[in-house]
C-alpha cells in the first residue's frame, strides 16, 4: 500500500543530474549551520539548549533504528534495550570507574552495540511479526534485569550518582554545561549521520534496501539475507546505544524506562512520523515529538494524546511521513 | 556429459504426488520448453531444479555434480538462476537501482560499506551493458513499479543476467503480456540463448512461442512425463494432442 503511494509520487524520477546533487549538498550544509547555531537562536524563540540536545539524541536513536526499519525493512520493538544498555553503561562507568565521559560513552556504546550484534542474529531468524515479537522479548529481558538487579542498577528508582565532568583534551578543557554538552551531542550526531549516509550509499546499503524491497529476489541472487539483516541490526544497535549514553549524560540519571518497549515505540513513532524512507525523516520526527512533549506536557499530562492525534493524522495524510514527499531519494 | 540431468525425480506433498519419475537431460546451449496443462507440475519441476525444495525421489546433477540437496543460494553460485511466475523485482526503486543491486551482488560487493571510484565505474559500466542487452536503456531512471508488466519482466531478466547464469529457468516469461511485449520477450530469450550462450528452460503456455523458438520440448501431464522431442515430433505425437491440446489440436495453436 505504502509502496504504491511511494511510486505514484515519484513516477517521474529523474536521473541524478549534477545540479540536484549540489542542491542536496547545499541543503545538508544549511542544516548543519542551523544546528551549529542552535545555542544562539533557540533562546530567542523561547527554547532552551537542553531541549535541543534531547531532540538530537532522540533523532540519533530514531535514525539508528531507521537503518533497520526504513532502509532494511525490519520492524524492531526492542531497540530501547540497546538505548538503555548504552545509558546504564555510561552511568555505571562514570559512577564507579572513570571521570572521562568520552571513555564512558565509548564503553556504553560498545555494551549496547555488542549486545545488538549478539542478539540480532537470533531475531533475524524470523520475519515480520515474529521478528518484532522476538525483539520485544529480548528487550524486556534487559528491562526486568535492570528492575531486579537493585544493587547495581538502583532498581526502579533508577541509577543516580554520576554527572558530566568537563572533557580534558591535551591543552584544552571543554566545559560540559548545557552548551558544551549540546556540541558534544551534535558531534556524535554528525559523525553517526555521516556513517549512516556512507553505508546507505554503498553496496552494503543497497543490499539493505534490496532486502526491504524483495528479500526473495535477493535470496535467488545468492545473497544470504539474514546475515545482512543482522548487520543492519548491529549497526543500528551501536547508534542507538550511543544515543542512550548521551541521554544518560543529559539527565545525569537513567532508569529502567530507558530500556522499556514503550520507548522503542516512541522511536518508531518518531521515525514513521518524520518519514522512514527519508534520511532526515527521524530528525523531523524528533523535532515534532520532543517539542510537543515539552510544550504540551506543561499544560496537560495527556501529551501522548496529542502525539497520538498527530501520528494518526500524519499516517492518514502523509503516509510517507512529514519529509516523505519531498525527496524519496535523499539517501539512495 | 549432459549439462543438466534429472534421474527418476519425484516430489510428494503429503499424499499428493506432484511429480513422479521425471528423467530428462538438457544439453549445454539448449533452449528447452516445458509445457503441460495447469497442474502438470511445471513449476514444481522448476522449484526442484532451483533448490526451492528438494525432490523426495531421484537425483539431479548439474555439470556432472549432484545438486539434489543443494540450497538455492549455493545453486545460484553454481550458475542456476530463475525467474518466477510473479515478477520479483525491487518495485519502489528505479530500474538503474534494480540492476545496481544485482551487479554489486554479482561482483561480490554486498558486504562493502564503501567502494572505490574505479569499482563504482565498473558497476556503472556493467549496468549499462545489461541495460543494453535487455534493451531497457531508455527507462533506466524510471521507478520499476511504474513500468508496464512486460518491462518489469525485462528488468527481472536484466537482474538475473547480472549473475552470468549458466542455466536460466524462466517461469512463464510472457504470461499476461500484450503482442508487442511478447515479441520483445521472445526475441530476448532467443538472443540470450544464441548470443550469450545461456542454456535455458522455460515454462510457456503460448504454443506459437514454444514451437517457434524451443530446440526441444518436454511435455508434462499430471506430474508425469508425457513426451519429449523437437517441435515436429511433439506436434505429431498423438498422446500430446489428446492429453494436452485436446480437441483444438495443434493446427490452431501452432
Amino acid at each position: 500500500m505504502t509502496m504504491e503511494i511511494a511510486s505514484a509520487r515519484t513516477a517521474v524520477a529523474k536521473p541524478p543530474a549534477p545540479g540536484l546533487i549540489s542542491r542536496r549538498v547545499l541543503g545538508n550544509v544549511a542544516l548543519g549551520l542551523v544546528l551549529l547555531a542552535v545555542p544562539f537562536w533557540l533562546p530567542l524563540v523561547g527554547g532552551y539548549t537542553d531541549l535541543a540536545s534531547r531532540v538530537l539524541i532522540y533523532a540519533l536513536a530514531a535514525m539508528g533504528l531507521n537503518l533497520l526499519l526504513g532502509f532494511t525493512g525490519g520492524l524492531s520493538f526492542g531497540h530501547a534495550a540497546y538505548f538503555g544498555l548504552g545509558a546504564y553503561g555510561v552511568g555505571l562507568m562514570l559512577k564507579y570507574e572513570t571521570h572521562s565521559i568520552l571513555l564512558a560513552l565509548l564503553v556504553g556504546t560498545l555494551v549496547g552495540g555488542i549486545a545488538a550484534t549478539l542478539l540480532g542474529p537470533i531475531a533475524v531468524r524470523r520475519r515480520g511479526i515474529y521478528f518484532a515479537m522476538i525483539t520485544i522479548a529480548i528487550g524486556q529481558m534487559f528491562y526486568f534485569l535492570a528492575v531486579r538487579w537493585n544493587s547495581l542498577t538502583g532498581g526502579e528508582d533508577g541509577l543516580t550518582g554520576f554527572s558530566r565532568h568537563p572533557i580534558k583534551l591535551p591543552g584544552l578543557t571543554v566545559p560540559m554545561g548545557s552548551v558544551g554538552f549540546f556540541y558534544l551531542v551534535l558531534v556524535c550526531f554528525g559523525a553517526c549521520a555521516l556513517l549512516l549516509w556512507t553505508v546507505l550509499n554503498s553496496p552494503l546499503g543497497h543490499t539493505f534496501v534490496g532486502i526491504r524491497e524483495n528479500y526473495k529476489r535477493l535470496i535467488f541472487l545468492g545473497v544470504r539475507t539474514k546475515r545482512y539483516l543482522a548487520i543492519s541490526f548491529a549497526i543500528s544497535g551501536f547508534v542507538v546505544a550511543l544515543a542512550g549514553g548521551l541521554n544518560a549524560l543529559l539527565d545525569n540519571f537513567t532508569s529502567p524506562n530507558t530500556l522499556n518497549y514503550t520507548l522503542s515505540g516512541d522511536f518508531l513513532i518518531i521515525a514513521v512520523l518524520g518519514g522512514m524512507r527519508n534520511f532526515w525523516g527521524p530528525l523531523a520526527g524528533a523535532v515534532i515529538f520532543i517539542l510537543v512533549r515539552d510544550y504540551v506536557s506543561s499544560i496537560t499530562d495527556n501529551w501522548m494524546t496529542v502525539i497520538g492525534l498527530i501520528f494518526v493524522l500524519s499516517v492518514l495524510f502523509f503516509p510517507l511521513g512529514i519529509l516523505g514527499f519531498f525527496n524519496r531519494k535523499s539517501a539512495s | 556429459m549432459s549439462f543438466l540431468v534429472l534421474d527418476s525425480v519425484g516430489r510428494r506433498f503429503g499424499a499428493l504426488r506432484a511429480l513422479s519419475d521425471i528423467s530428462l537431460s538438457v544439453e549445454s546451449g539448449e533452449l528447452r520448453a516445458i509445457i503441460g496443462p495447469n497442474g502438470a507440475g511445471k513449476t514444481t519441476l522448476f522449484n526442484l531444479i532451483s533448490g526451492f525444495f528438494p525432490p523426495t525421489e531421484g537425483n539431479i546433477t548439474f555439470e556432472g555434480a549432484p545438486i539434489t540437496a543443494v540450497n538455492p543460494t549455493e545453486l545460484v553460485h553454481r550458475g542456476i538462476i530463475r525467474t518466477f511466475q510473479i515478477t520479483e523485482i525491487f518495485l519502489s526503486l528505479t530500474v538503474y537501482e534494480n540492476l545496481r543491486i544485482a551487479v554489486e551482488t554479482a561482483m561480490g560487493l554486498n558486504l562493502r560499506p564503501w567502494i572505490s571510484r574505479a569499482q563504482r565505474a565498473a558497476v556503472a559500466e556493467r549496468i549499462a551493458e545489461l541495460a543494453a542487452i535487455v534493451r531497457i536503456e531508455s527507462k533506466l531512471h524510471r521507478v520499476a513499479g511504474e513500468l508496464s508488466h512486460g518491462d518489469q519482466r525485462v528488468v527481472e531478466i536484466g537482474i538475473v543476467l547480472a549473475k552470468s547464469p549458466k542455466l536460466l529457468l524462466l517461469d512463464e516469461p510472457t504470461a499476461g503480456m500484450g503482442d508487442e511485449e511478447t515479441r520483445h520477450m521472445t526475441d530476448l530469450i532467443r538472443r540470450l540463448n544464441k548470443e550469450q550462450h545461456i542454456t535455458m528452460l522455460f515454462v510457456e503456455h503460448d504454443m506459437a512461442i514454444v514451437f517457434g523458438i524451443a530446440d526441444r520440448i518436454t511435455v508434462l501431464d499430471n506430474g508425469k512425463m508425457l513426451a519429449e522431442g523437437n517441435a515436429a515430433e511433439i506436434a505429431a505425437n498423438p498422446r500430446v494432442q489428446s492429453a494436452y491440446l485436446g480437441d483444438a489440436g495443434l493446427g490452431n495453436a501452432a
